[in-house]
Order: structure tokens, then C-alpha cells, then sequence
């Protein structure tokens, strides 16, 4: 009996020990990651990773061949490229920022598109100073108002800018030649020379051609609209320059909400939401023939999962009604938990150098930010293929000194996101039109709030 | 939608082995106490210690959290019940709490009736019964959000599947995401196809437990098959009902993989937040507009929600086959 005890008592020591064991193992985080190569010797042996995380749709930021093309030719820093979403405000950003609060998972270099810009500036303890790693000297190569977006509220560099917007208006010419329209871009271009023009082109285009529709959806022509009125009104949207929301005292908002309700109620939506599952198989089904196109919407509708490669040359680009406006554009930032800020800095100037951002410009269509980059001869003169060889070098870049930065407040991601909601829902039939924009204006307190 | 059923069993401590001797030398006392006392609790600890790192500590510090203005930027200010007032005022809430308990009703009360009379089927003495058993419960080892993808395509309002059947009919294309109803409907057939046949294997089990003499007593006084299964099988399912009806009713009211992939992964359930569950909403709340007080304040309120609803339930199911 004695050795019969001693053996349980054994096995219940050997037990707890193992399930002890256990429970630190299931609480360790599980981190095989090598030490940051500090070392000199262990560093050139093991290249280091620098993971780059991004989000958009179809070519997104248009790294692709800018990537391959690094990493052919180094052997000490290898850049892996995390797309993460098509959506910013609802999956990337709340995602980021709790990464970024909580000090682990983000990558090594992260995008931020221009509506999360105002909340990273007011958190800089989230971001690695890139001065540090010697980048304030490519203040020369951007706009004033592109630098100080990468710029936190205490001064200290954390951003260099991707893409800027520009403005135009893709449209389908095979659609339109069908419907009797002119499809070359000069003339289509000189159909629409206001937005009431536009939804008479439509009116009549729809006419002809009875499976599609004029324009996608509601939100991407509310959101040209929006800066492009914004810029007529103190170059504001959402709030005003000390962040208090003005959503309904700003008459662009308005303008644009019109808009969107008028497009929708003429019935020349194909009730799409931008960047959805059903907007991009839209494109591949010939749902709508035109959609408003900031520079790096080419990308996204070239790319594979949106009109992709059966539509090449089908698509075109013309002047956007209206007086220009810039929407969109994104920056790089370096985390600070990196654990290899000083080789992140190395990637984030090469992807926003002036190779890099013309290697993107020719592969997606994003328009540099970078001046080199815009005056690089390869910009200016350069054609798109896939939009049956639009000169976009002469629509976007000539456009890009004169653009117009937008202010946007600490929450323009949450305000956005609540708002484009409505304007989607005027557009499928949730939310009646007479009580659209009662319901913009509180959700957008709300969201603010 | 599961509950950890072995929660009970894991509680009852081994019984301790007989003492050899009454009396031990001092050296040993300690060392026998351990095994005789301490080694037990030991033993079952791991289960106590994950629930209180993983269950009690988030309860805990919901509830406290709930009680403080908490968000993304720092500020914590303590508001008291302040989080719980706003809540039952907010409109966006209640909102929620309807597209619940909707969804729960038009999900859980056809599947619950369609478990038992397929488990019922499966009692009978059919052909490859074992096959079909199993096969019934197969939708269960596919992921939700995979289940969730392919209904979203089948139930898209332009190329969707269910339209074009719809549309052979004549009738005009459903835009089953931007209605209430409609949303409520497609989401519950997810819901069903993949946890009818695990319901009605948990039913199966019971009725194979219900003495068969019961049945020949029946069949000899006269009662038709229908009349058995009304007046035997479900009465005598009781134990299993309320197990498969609370089980089910907590998977119903924290509803969240469904819904959320069927918008594309958006928490705003539809533009107009048309089929946004209560969990949705705290997600919405918490970790988009990182308003974190808030949603912990909107958590415990859907636990007192699954605590009623359970209760309910319970009282409802017990009178199952009339108090006897």
C-alpha cells in the first residue's frame, strides 16, 4: 500500500508540474521571431523581414513590382507585403489602431490613408521618428501640405506621403459607343462640363442601354462632390480646422448629399457600394458604365478582383464635371514597435522615393506624391494601357501642383464611415430620402460624439 | 453557438484513496496532506484557473469598465450607471436588441420543431441509419464563416441563386441585405443549416433513452404513432429540451459570425443597420469608435438579456407535456 501511495503521489507531481508546464506554454506569446539583428555578425547572415502592411482594393498601393524589384537586389533587408482589406475606415484602421494601442501587431511599415491621418498625428507615441533614421531631409520632395500631414501634433516626423488624389472620370467607351454616345475622352469629357450635365448624359445613356447603369452608386460620386465642394468652402468637410464637427453647417456636405440623393432617385445607380464584393463583380458584369476616379481608383478597378484584365482597353478616362479635387492619397509610417525601425526607414524611403513612387504610378496608376516622382519623365509622358493608353501622366500630374490638401479632423474616419452608410442607405431603399439627411446629420454626432 | 458542457462534471473532485495506515510519522504529514487534500483541487485547478484568467477577470473588469467614459484616447472619467442610462435611451441599441431577438425567433423556433421531427425520422429502423445520423450533422464541421460566404453569394441581390429561382417564378428580384425581413430570413437559414442536425442528434440521444415498453403499452392500448409521439416523446424529452433550447438560446441572442460576414465584415449590419445584432453593436461600439465603457456597458446588459431570455425559456419549456 506505502508504494502504491507514493506512486500517486509521484504522478500527482509529475501532473501538476506538466499541466504548470503546460499553462505557461499556452500563455507565452508564441514569438519565434529572431532577436532584432543588432548583432553585427548574426544580421548579415539572416536577411531582416520588413513586413509592409496595406489596404484598397484591386492594386491597392501598387507595390507589386516595386517590391520584387528590392527584393531581387537585396540580400540584407527582405520586404513582404501584408495586404490586409479593401476597406479602410471599417476593417483596417480600427484594426491598426487597436495594433497600435495595445504595442504589438502591426507590421514594420504600415499605410494610413488621409482620413486616419488626423488621429495618427495626435498620437505620437504610436510612430518611430523618422528623423532619426535621416528623412527629414526629403522635405524638398513634397508638397508643403503632403510633409506636414506626416508631421505629429509635438513636431516630430512619423509619415512620408504615398499618392496624392487628382481627379477624373472613368467611363466604359464599348457602353457608350452602344448607347450612341461619343467615346472618345475629349468629346465625352465635353459632354459633362457641370454635374447637371452629367445626369442628363445619363438619363439619356440609360435610355439606350437597358442592363446598365450610369454610375455605381451613391458614395464615390458624393465623395468627388464633397471635395470638390469642400475645397470651394475653407477647404473643409467634416469639421473645421479645430476639430469641432460642422457637418451640417458646411454647405458642401450638403451638396454632396443632394447629389447623391438626385443620382439615386433618377434611378442612375446600379445601388452598389463602393469598394463591396458586389461592386467589384458589378465591374465584371458591366453593371454601371462610369465611376468617379481619383488617380489611384484606376488601380483598383484594373486590378484582378474588380473589372481585371477582360476589360483592358474597354475602359477610358475623361474630365471629371466640375472643377477638379483631390480625394483620397495615403502616407507610410514606421510603428514604434517595430522591431527594425532603422531597416523600415530604409523600405519607407525607398517605396515613397522617387523610384519607388514611379514604379507604382506605372503598375497601378497612383499618382506620386513625391515631386521627383511627378516630374520624372515617365510620369508626365505616361500612357495607361488598360485605360486604352489615356494619357494619365497629362490628366493627373499636370493637376498635382495646384491640388488642394482637405482638413480632416481627429475622427474623419468614424464620421466618414457613419455617413457613407446613410448615403448608401438613401441608395437601397433602408432609409427614405426625405429622412436621409436628418439621419446623416445625428449619426454623424453620433459617431463624432 | 456552444457551451462547454463539461463545465458541471469537471467540479466533482476525485474521490481521495483510502488511507492505508490511521497514523504516520510527522515527516510524512505534510507531504500526505498534499496528497490527500491539496492534490485533488490540483488536479482539477487548470479548468478554475483558465476560467478565471479567461471567464471571471474579463467579467470583472467589463463591469468595472462599464461604470467609467473609457475611450481610445485615455480619458477615463467615472460616470457611474451614466453608460447604462444612455444605453436604454439609444435608440441604435434597442435597434439591436430587436434585430436579436428577431433573429432568434425566426432561426430557433422552426429549427428547434425540424430537429425533433428529423430526429424523430432517425429513430426509425431506416436503411444505412448510420449514415444518415452522421450525415446530419455534418454541416456542423464547416466553418461559420465559410457557411456565411457561400449563403452571402446565394443569396446576392443580381447574381444570386435564389433570386434567379425566384425570378423563374416571376417574382422580382429580393434585395435580401438592404430589407429587415428578408435580411433576418437569410441570415436564419444559415443559422439552421448548420445547427438543425446537431439539435437533433442531441434529441436523438434522448429518445433513445425513453423506456420501449412505454411504447408497446401505447401501441397495445391503441395510440397512433402520432399520438406516441406527442404524448411520450416529447414529454419524456423534457431534460433534452431545456438543454438544446438554453444552448440555443445563448448561441442566438450573442449571434455575430453570420451577420457580420453576410455585410462583407462591416459590425454596421446593412446601411441601415437592418440586422445588427447586440454583439455587433458592442464590436461597433468598442472597436470602431473605441468608445470602450460604452460597449462594456452594452455586454453585460446582453448577458442580463441571455439571463431572462434563458429564464423564459426554461419556465416556457418545462410546461412541455403539461405538469403531471
Amino acid at each position: 500500500m506505502m508504494h502504491t501511495s507514493r506512486r500517486g503521489r509521484l504522478l500527482a507531481l509529475a501532473a501538476v508540474a506538466t499541466l504548470a508546464l503546460g499553462v505557461t506554454a499556452a500563455c507565452g506569446t508564441g514569438d519565434d521571431e529572431k532577436p532584432a539583428g543588432d548583432g553585427g555578425s548574426a544580421a548579415a547572415a539572416e536577411p531582416v523581414t520588413v513586413k509592409v502592411q496595406t489596404f484598397g482594393g484591386g492594386k491597392n498601393f501598387g507595390y507589386k513590382e516595386a517590391i520584387d524589384k528590392w527584393n531581387a537586389s537585396h540580400t540584407d533587408i527582405i520586404i513582404k507585403e501584408e495586404h490586409l482589406t479593401d476597406q479602410f475606415e471599417q476593417v483596417y484602421w480600427p484594426q491598426m489602431i487597436q495594433w497600435l494601442q495595445s504595442g504589438t501587431g502591426a507590421g514594420d511599415v504600415v499605410g494610413i490613408d488621409e482620413g486616419g491621418m488626423g488621429l495618427a498625428k495626435a498620437h505620437p507615441e504610436w510612430w518611430a521618428d523618422l528623423g532619426e533614421y535621416g528623412l527629414k531631409d526629403r522635405q524638398a520632395n513634397f508638397a508643403s501640405w503632403k510633409w506636414d500631414g506626416g508631421t505629429t501634433s509635438d513636431g516630430k516626423l512619423f509619415g512620408l506621403g504615398t499618392d496624392i488624389g487628382g481627379m477624373s472620370l472613368c467611363y466604359r467607351r464599348d457602353l457608350f459607343e452602344k448607347a450612341g454616345l461619343p467615346a472618345d475622352r475629349d468629346a465625352v469629357s465635353k459632354l459633362w462640363p457641370t454635374w447637371d450635365d452629367f445626369v442628363k448624359v445619363g438619363k439619356e445613356f440609360q435610355a439606350k442601354v437597358k442592363d446598365t447603369k450610369f454610375v455605381d452608386g451613391t458614395n464615390t460620386l458624393y465623395n468627388v462632390v464633397l471635395v470638390q465642394e469642400g475645397a470651394k468652402n475653407g477647404n473643409v468637410t467634416y469639421f473645421d480646422k479645430d476639430n469641432n464637427l460642422i457637418v451640417d453647417k458646411n454647405p458642401a456636405v450638403k451638396a454632396a448629399y443632394d447629389f447623391a440623393a438626385k443620382i439615386s432617385q433618377d434611378g442612375l445607380t446600379a445601388k452598389l457600394r463602393n469598394f463591396t464584393d458586389e461592386w467589384k463583380t458589378g465591374m465584371k458584369k458591366s453593371q454601371f458604365a462610369t465611376l468617379g476616379c481619383p488617380a489611384w481608383m484606376l488601380g483598383v478597378v484594373s486590378g484582378d478582383d474588380a473589372a481585371g484584365p477582360d476589360f483592358k482597353g474597354k475602359w477610358d478616362v475623361a474630365a471629371v464635371p466640375g472643377d477638379g479635387g483631390n480625394w483620397g492619397g495615403s502616407w507610410l509610417a514606421v510603428p514604434k514597435q517595430s522591431k527594425h525601425p532603422k531597416e523600415a526607414a530604409a523600405v519607407l524611403d525607398y517605396l515613397t522615393g522617387q523610384e519607388g513612387e514611379v514604379s507604382v504610378f506605372n503598375y497601378a496608376g497612383n499618382m506620386p506624391s513625391n515631386t521627383l516622382a511627378q516630374q520624372d519623365p515617365a510620369v508626365q509622358s505616361a500612357s495607361n494601357e488598360y485605360f486604352n493608353n489615356a494619357p494619365v501622366g497629362d490628366i493627373f500630374a499636370k493637376s498635382a501642383s495646384s491640388l488642394q490638401p482637405i482638413f480632416l479632423g481627429i475622427k474623419h474616419a468614424q464620421v466618414k464611415n457613419a455617413i457613407e452608410s446613410v448615403v448608401s442607405a438613401i441608395d437601397d431603399g433602408s432609409v427614405p430620402y426625405a429622412q436621409g439627411w436628418q439621419k446623416l446629420v445625428d449619426d454623424a454626432v453620433k459617431a463624432a460624439g | 453557438m456552444s457551451v462547454n458542457v463539461d463545465a458541471g462534471r469537471a467540479s466533482q473532485a476525485p474521490i481521495p484513496p483510502p488511507r492505508s495506515s490511521p497514523r504516520r510519522s510527522s515527516g510524512l504529514g505534510f507531504l500526505s496532506w498534499l496528497d490527500l487534500k491539496a492534490a485533488p483541487y490540483l488536479l482539477i485547478s487548470p479548468y478554475f484557473l483558465l476560467f478565471l484568467v479567461f471567464g471571471i477577470f474579463p467579467l470583472g473588469f467589463t463591469l468595472w469598465y462599464s461604470l467609467f467614459k473609457y475611450d481610445l484616447t485615455g480619458t477615463e472619467e467615472w460616470t457611474g450607471l451614466g453608460n447604462y442610462t444612455a444605453l436604454l435611451s439609444d435608440g441604435a441599441f434597442w435597434n439591436a436588441v430587436v434585430n436579436t431577438v428577431g433573429m432568434f425567433l425566426i432561426a430557433t423556433v422552426p429549427q428547434i420543431l425540424l430537429a425533433l421531427l428529423l430526429a424523430n425520422a432517425l429513430n426509425k429502423r431506416i436503411r444505412g441509419r448510420l449514415l444518415v445520423r452522421m450525415g446530419v450533422l455534418l454541416p456542423l464541421v464547416t466553418s461559420v464563416v465559410a457557411v456565411a460566404v457561400v449563403f452571402t453569394q446565394l443569396y446576392g441581390r443580381d447574381w444570386g441563386l435564389i433570386n434567379w429561382i425566384l425570378g423563374l417564378f416571376g417574382a422580382d428580384p429580393i434585395d435580401w441585405k438592404a430589407q429587415r425581413i428578408p435580411s433576418w430570413i437569410a441570415i436564419s437559414t444559415m443559422i439552421d443549416w448548420r445547427w438543425t442536425g446537431y439539435n437533433s442528434i442531441i434529441f436523438l440521444a434522448g429518445m433513445q433513452t425513453i423506456p420501449k415498453d412505454l411504447y408497446e403499452a401505447a401501441s397495445i392500448d391503441g395510440a397512433s404513432r402520432r399520438r406516441q409521439f406527442w404524448q411520450i416523446t416529447v414529454p419524456m424529452l423534457r431534460p433534452t429540451m431545456i438543454f438544446v433550447v438554453l444552448n440555443s438560446t445563448i448561441g442566438g441572442l450573442t449571434l455575430f459570425s453570420e451577420p457580420t460576414t453576410f455585410f462583407g465584415g462591416n459590425v454596421h449590419g446593412g446601411t441601415n443597420s437592418q440586422f445588427q445584432t447586440v454583439s455587433m453593436f458592442i464590436v461597433e461600439q468598442g472597436f470602431r469608435e473605441f468608445d470602450y465603457g460604452y460597449a462594456s456597458g452594452a455586454a453585460w446588459l446582453l448577458f442580463l438579456m441571455i439571463l431572462i431570455g434563458s429564464l423564459v425559456n426554461f419556465l416556457l419549456v418545462r410546461r412541455i407535456g403539461g405538469n403531471k
